[in-house]
């Protein structure tokens, strides 16, 4: 039964993780904290990262996330900082945020487009008094990394001063949950109920300064907290010690974000998608949508102006199957395909099957009855509004 | 619940007739994670214990219909947990008679019993010789201890 699936894949990651060729795969400070907690691991861009943990599955996993509080190393995630007094404008260049009008100690999801408008990745962008603290994805941490510093190079050249600098020396973990809160204060003075979400700061956690942001990738309440790789193991296992505190890996994350309907990259975004047709114009700022001046800028305003582009990113509820990455869908009478799905997953909190992916334009209406093909078998699905479930975001 | 009383009392009876010569001699495996246990050239087909625990979670199971003809390893329905969809082959060829019913409630099943009451077909065999090419359990278990390393 294994022959075309994941589970092969994880095998065959094991054992490469086990061969002579391990070292290829980069790994987080919290590996061998990962290994003794019984973690599956597996290769994911290029990182070797848990999976899930031998004493809880993926569903219980994620139903324990959305009950109490779980922690996702995410140390493989690019962060970085830029600086200087131009940083602004160096960085509205690259992103389509008003990241000047975006008060200090705050932050929001960004896109770094290409010439063509297509998202080349998704970010969060904090505005800090002094610098500017992005975090953006592991598997675009390269091609990122070389955007930013090429384009820095010319930005000098033509006399702007702004300097960015790699964060090597602190990992990062998300802890999430509706506990989270409850949890985190226990190891700080800072008063978290005045922190709402998308906001961050430094704090001292047990005696060890931290940054702190109050967000997350799972629709709950939770922080992401960037904290030195030397010091990580230490605040990791003293957050375990808490009964309701466990560990997650990556599938239950992956099943978390898509109830919240947020984008992963590479599968819901990627070079060929827009802003209009994902659904993240919201992320284009107010002055920037009448400014412009961001890579980008001209065909993706012209395409929101003229409602254009080609498809748009929608929700499903699935009967049957659980349609997942590549199926493909139909019209109601299933006689012509309108679309793909990017992401699909039978959701541990709804208990139906959900997905997300691209139907043309003007089929993109809530309520809109479709086909999905599942292995050669068309299953009825519709078209529903996104998130899934409702998120449970802090505010004061 | 009932039909659980009901299949223990009929696997029982059966054991103690047929253990000794046949039961355990007729139970095969596949490198893709079936098992199959043949009587009077019927099989039944399942998973294994180490494919259920590798999937997590059973949450949806395609089984095949009753009457459609199969070759071997053609695919005859999938297992979905969370974290991923599996194809389902069937490890020999011939005529599908009966689907667990019960998998269509209790996906959970397989979890909970993968080689008995989480069982997914029975197939009326077109040849028997088909199953010399399968594993034995030794085989299987060495397969496995070698794909966990």
């Amino acid at each position: 039964m294994f022959q075309r699936n994941k589970i092969l894949s994880l095998n065959r990651s094991l054992s490469r993780l086990y061969s002579s060729k391990a070292d290829t795969l980069q790994r987080t400070s919290l590996y061998d904290l990962h290994l003794k907690n019984g973690a599956k691991m597996a290769s994911f861009a290029g990182w070797s990262m848990p999976l899930f943990y031998k004493d809880m599955s993926a569903l219980d996993s994620h139903i324990h996330t959305r009950k109490h509080c779980s922690l996702f190393d995410v140390s493989h995630m690019l962060q970085f900082k830029i600086s200087g007094p131009d940083r602004i404008k160096f960085i509205e260049n690259l992103i389509v945020s008003d990241v000047k009008e975006l008060p200090t100690g705050s932050g929001t999801l960004s896109l770094f487009l290409n010439k063509n408008g297509g998202i080349e990745d998704d970010l969060i962008v904090t505005n800090h008094a002094d610098f500017l603290y992005v975090v953006s994805n592991a598997g675009c941490a390269e091609k990122d990394w070389n955007h930013v510093t090429s384009s820095l190079k010319s930005f000098t050249e033509a006399g702007g001063n702004a300097k960015v600098e790699k964060i090597v020396d602190c990992s990062l973990v998300a802890i999430q949950g509706p506990e989270s809160s409850k949890i985190l204060q226990s190891l700080t003075k800072t008063d978290l109920s005045k922190m709402s979400f998308m906001s961050s700061q430094f704090m001292d956690l047990n005696g060890v300064s931290a940054h702190v942001a109050r967000s997350g990738y799972t629709g709950e309440d939770g922080f992401e907290v960037s904290i030195n790789s030397e010091k990580v193991n230490d605040f990791v296992s003293n957050l375990l010690k808490n009964d309701n505190v466990k560990l997650a890996g990556l599938a239950p994350r992956d099943s978390l974000r898509i109830e919240a309907g947020l984008c992963l990259y590479g599968h819901d975004i990627d070079q060929t998608t827009t802003p209009l047709e994902a659904g993240l114009t919201w992320t284009i700022g107010k002055r920037r949508k009448q400014e412009g001046g961001f890579i980008g800028s001209d065909i993706v305003l012209e395409q929101i102006a003229s409602k254009g582009g080609s498809r748009r990113r929608v929700g499903f509820v699935v009967q049957g199957a659980p349609a997942r990455e590549g199926a493909l869908i139909f019209n109601s009478d299933g006689t012509e395909q309108i679309g793909i799905i990017t992401s699909g997953v039978p959701s541990p909190s709804l208990g139906t099957n959900i997905a997300m992916g691209y139907v043309n334009k003007g089929l993109n209406k809530k309520g809109t009855q479709v086909k999905i093909k599942v292995r050669n078998r068309m299953q009825d699905a519709e078209i529903v509004k996104m998130p899934f479930i409702q998120s449970n975001y802090y505010k004061p | 619940m009932s039909f659980r009383i009901i299949s223990k009392g009929f696997f029982s009876k059966r054991m103690f007739s047929v253990l000794p010569t046949r039961f355990y001699a007729t139970k095969k495996y596949t490198a893709s994670h079936e098992w199959i246990e043949v009587e009077n050239g019927v099989g039944t087909v399942g998973i294994t214990d180490h494919a259920q625990s590798a999937l997590g979670d059973v949450v949806y199971v395609e089984t095949p219909e009753p009457g459609t003809e199969i070759e071997i390893e053609g695919q005859v329905g999938a297992v979905e947990s969370v974290k991923a969809a599996s194809d389902l082959y069937s490890p020999v060829s011939g005529e599908i008679i009966e689907a667990n019913a019960l998998l269509a409630t209790k996906p959970k099943l397989i979890n909970q019993s993968p080689e008995k009451d989480g069982w997914l077909f029975k197939i009326k065999l077109s040849d028997e010789t088909e199953l010399d090419q399968l594993l034995d359990e030794a085989k299987y278990n060495e397969l496995v201890g070698e794909e966990s390393e």
